[in-house]
């Protein structure tokens, strides 16, 4: 695989597109007006925390209360270790339903388990509604935020993709492409056999699912195939209703400064006597996909994630590359420290490498999670890939600083020798350890004193 | 009671000058300033690396100097003293002797502005009228509170000080995040700098050398003829 530095230079390269930087600032500006015309927020927040904190602290038990529930409503749960056996599941039952055709709603688990693909290979189509979904699909990307999925694309660039792959007129009238993209879903929500969709939020104590948009597509998606199919990560749920209302107050603020997203469908069960409408068949798939391991891992809380997305808004670092440089499915300081604990650091140690910890997700996180705890501990087990140069340069530091006078020695030293390597106070040459700094950045020299000398000269 | 100077490794290496401006600073504010002459590197660039057993040294060797001293320990840099005053008892929760001592010195520490301003220094005005903006520099922000005291210690000594669009966005250095990731620190560098040029200021200052150096870095290199200054710097009339 390349190097995430690889994919920042290809990135910047081909110019990363401004919409990034527009949209994430956007979604965080909304969020702090959102914020500070409800008094409650923080305190929300908190409440919000220590309900997720005590879900994922006796997660086994809430799971199996939420998978009695949905049995004993008429559902059928499932719980998939991997993501092979998820997507197993999902098509086995479409094939032995005749499922020619599905309806997804937007869900960043099913991007996760790469359900899409394993349908079409099953030769099954999958078609997403979701707007910005459908427009990445369209496309044939991947999507480059947790909620905002063509957060990397403008109009225009929609407007031009519709034109080629739809063939209809060129527009770059949002109301336009809507109604376009609408016109091209209508035939297939009519025609599908299968809704596909992810989960919010599950409440163990009746067995509903809470699905949150902002089109109406999640509403038809679960309720005109005959099959609903509802795939959540383990670790997505709350204990009660009165749970699911607290979260819910935060998420929408904090993802898009909503007070409550468009449409909030709690679905329970499938259809029962004497309902007119709802699937005959509701299905839950628990993915656990590397979850059980995060579980019992140091960085456990990440598992509080409620995908708002408004860390992704607030990192410096998303906000100038975008998410496709991350290369995986949750990009942005959530995905720096999920993805690793997923998928294991071995593959995917650069991640948590890639922070300043300016600490401006943690600030936004609706359930208050210490990302830039979660990343040093990442860190901490990573040190092994850390070049030769640091590690042995950081181990020496360290030695030199229990030495007092050793530092000062050493310290004077440079202080002394500076002056050869220096002109006005600053470096000759970028050391070869900041060669990276060269393009933009000189570096300071040291000072021809350094301030313990002075003091003690100072002193004397 | 004197006052205790922890004054980092970056300020003792390459800005003395800041040091010698905290002294003067507390001075004048009436404080006796006595300075460990043992103290080393607080450990904070391991730390954040990951580098856990590298930090324990240096954490260990700052606390031993510094739990050897009475009255409070006064740090000119936000990222020191979280470190001081968060990241040790985090770092040696499992060594319960260092424990106490963590947490005894990290009561005592504060970083200096927020020293400054509850100690209610009236300030002395500053010559020299050049106009001044303030960047927030991330961990004194985030992990101390600290953005209204050097903008208040400013105003009361008569800096001509204008707000900074983008004051609390990263300016990208992050330690080995810039050794690390150049391209993505050097864009928000860019970015940082831009907004400081944008605002019309002749002079930024912060609380932290580290940041303040890289955005210097930055700035020598685009030719850019606004200032890089220290709050400190700045407060006892070194503008220059
Ligand atoms: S980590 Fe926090 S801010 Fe980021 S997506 Fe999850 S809940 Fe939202």
């Amino acid at each position: 695989m390349t190097t995430f530095r690889n994919r920042v230079q290809d990135a910047f390269a081909t110019g990363v597109p401004i919409a990034i930087d527009r949209g994430a600032r956007g979604h965080y500006d909304k969020r702090v007006k959102a914020a500070a015309v409800f008094p409650q927020m923080e305190d929300m927040r908190d409440r919000a925390r220590v309900i997720r904190a005590e879900v994922i602290a006796s997660l086994d038990e809430v799971l199996a209360e939420f998978a009695d529930a949905v049995a004993a409503r008429g559902g059928k749960v499932f719980f998939a270790a991997d993501a092979a056996e998820a997507n197993d599941y999902i098509v086995n039952l479409a094939r032995a339903e005749g499922v020619s055709r599905a309806v997804k709603v937007k869900s960043m688990v099913t991007e996760e388990i790469e359900l899409n693909a394993a349908l079409e290979a099953a030769g099954i189509e999958a078609v997403e509604t979701d707007l910005g979904e459908f427009i990445v699909q369209l496309a044939g990307e991947k999507p480059s935020h947790i909620i905002a999925p063509v957060l990397h694309k403008d109009r225009y660039a929609v407007g031009e993709l519709l034109a080629e792959q739809l063939g209809v007129p060129y527009t770059d009238d949002p109301t336009e492409l809507n109604d376009i993209a609408r016109k091209h879903l209508r035939s297939r929500f009519l025609s599908a056999e299968m809704g596909i969709s992810g989960v919010n939020m599950a409440v163990a104590e009746d067995g509903a699912v809470a699905l949150v948009t902002n089109e109406g597509n999640g509403r038809l998606c679960t309720t005109a195939p005959q099959i609903h199919v509802a795939v959540m990560g383990m670790e997505r749920l709350v204990r009660t209703r009165d749970d699911l209302a607290v979260i819910l107050e935060v998420l929408a603020r904090s993802a898009t400064g909503q007070g409550l997203s468009v449409y909030t469908n709690i679905v329970t069960g499938p259809r029962r006597s004497g309902e007119p409408d709802g699937p005959d068949q509701f299905h839950v798939v628990i993915v656990d996909n590397g979850r059980s391991a995060t579980l019992g891992s140091r960085v456990a809380e990440i598992l509080y994630c409620i995908r708002c997305g408004a860390c992704l808004n607030a990192c410096p670092v998303y906000r100038h590359v975008g998410g496709h440089p991350y290369a995986t499915t949750y990009p942005g300081p959530i995905g720096k420290v999920l993805t690793p604990s997923l998928y294991g650091l071995e593959e995917w140690h650069e991640l948590p490498a890639t922070s300043s910890l300016c600490g401006a997700c943690q600030e936004v996180c609706p359930v208050r999670i210490d990302i830039p705890k979660l990343l040093v501990e990442l860190r901490q087990q990573s040190t092994g890939h850390m070049p030769r140069s640091i590690r042995v340069g950081l181990a020496g530091f360290a030695w030199v600083s229990t030495r007092p006078r050793l530092y000062r020695t050493l310290t004077r030293f440079v202080a002394f020798f500076g002056r050869w390597w220096s002109k006005d106070g600053w470096l000759r040459h970028v050391p070869f350890l900041l060669r990276g700094w060269r393009i933009d950045r000189d570096v300071p020299a040291p000072a021809p004193e350094t301030f313990n000398d002075w003091w003690r000269k100072r002193g004397a | 009671m004197p006052v205790q100077l922890f004054v980092t490794c970056l300020v003792n290496s390459l800005y003395p000058d800041v040091g010698k401006a905290t002294v003067a600073l507390l001075e004048r504010a009436g404080h006796e300033v006595e300075f460990p002459v043992d103290q080393t590197c607080c450990g904070q660039p391991s730390f954040n690396g990951g580098f856990a057993a590298e930090a324990k040294q240096q954490a260990r060797q700052t606390l031993d100097v510094l739990d050897a001293t009475e009255g409070p320990i006064v740090v000119p840099s936000g990222s020191c003293a979280a470190m001081i005053i968060h990241h040790n008892p985090e770092l040696l929760h499992d060594d319960p002797d260092y424990l106490a001592k963590a947490e005894r010195v990290a009561a005592r520490t504060h970083e200096l502005t927020q020293f400054l301003a509850a100690d209610g220094d009236p300030g002395t005005p500053v010559a020299g009228a050049a106009t001044t903006t303030y960047h927030a520099s991330c961990h004194a922000l985030r992990w101390l509170g600290v953005l209204e005291e050097p903008k208040r210690l400013l105003d009361d000594a008569g800096v001509d000080r204008i707000e900074l669009a983008g004051e609390d966005e990263c300016c990208g250095f992050g330690g080995l995040f810039s050794i690390k990731a150049p391209e993505v620190s050097g864009a928000m560098m860019n970015t940082k700098i831009d907004q400081i040029e944008a605002s019309g200021a002749e002079v930024v200052v912060g609380v932290d050398v580290s940041c303040l150096l890289h955005i210097a870095g930055g700035l020598r290199r685009r030719g850019s003829t606004i200032r890089v200054r220290h709050v400190a710097e700045m407060l006892a009339g070194d503008a220059e």
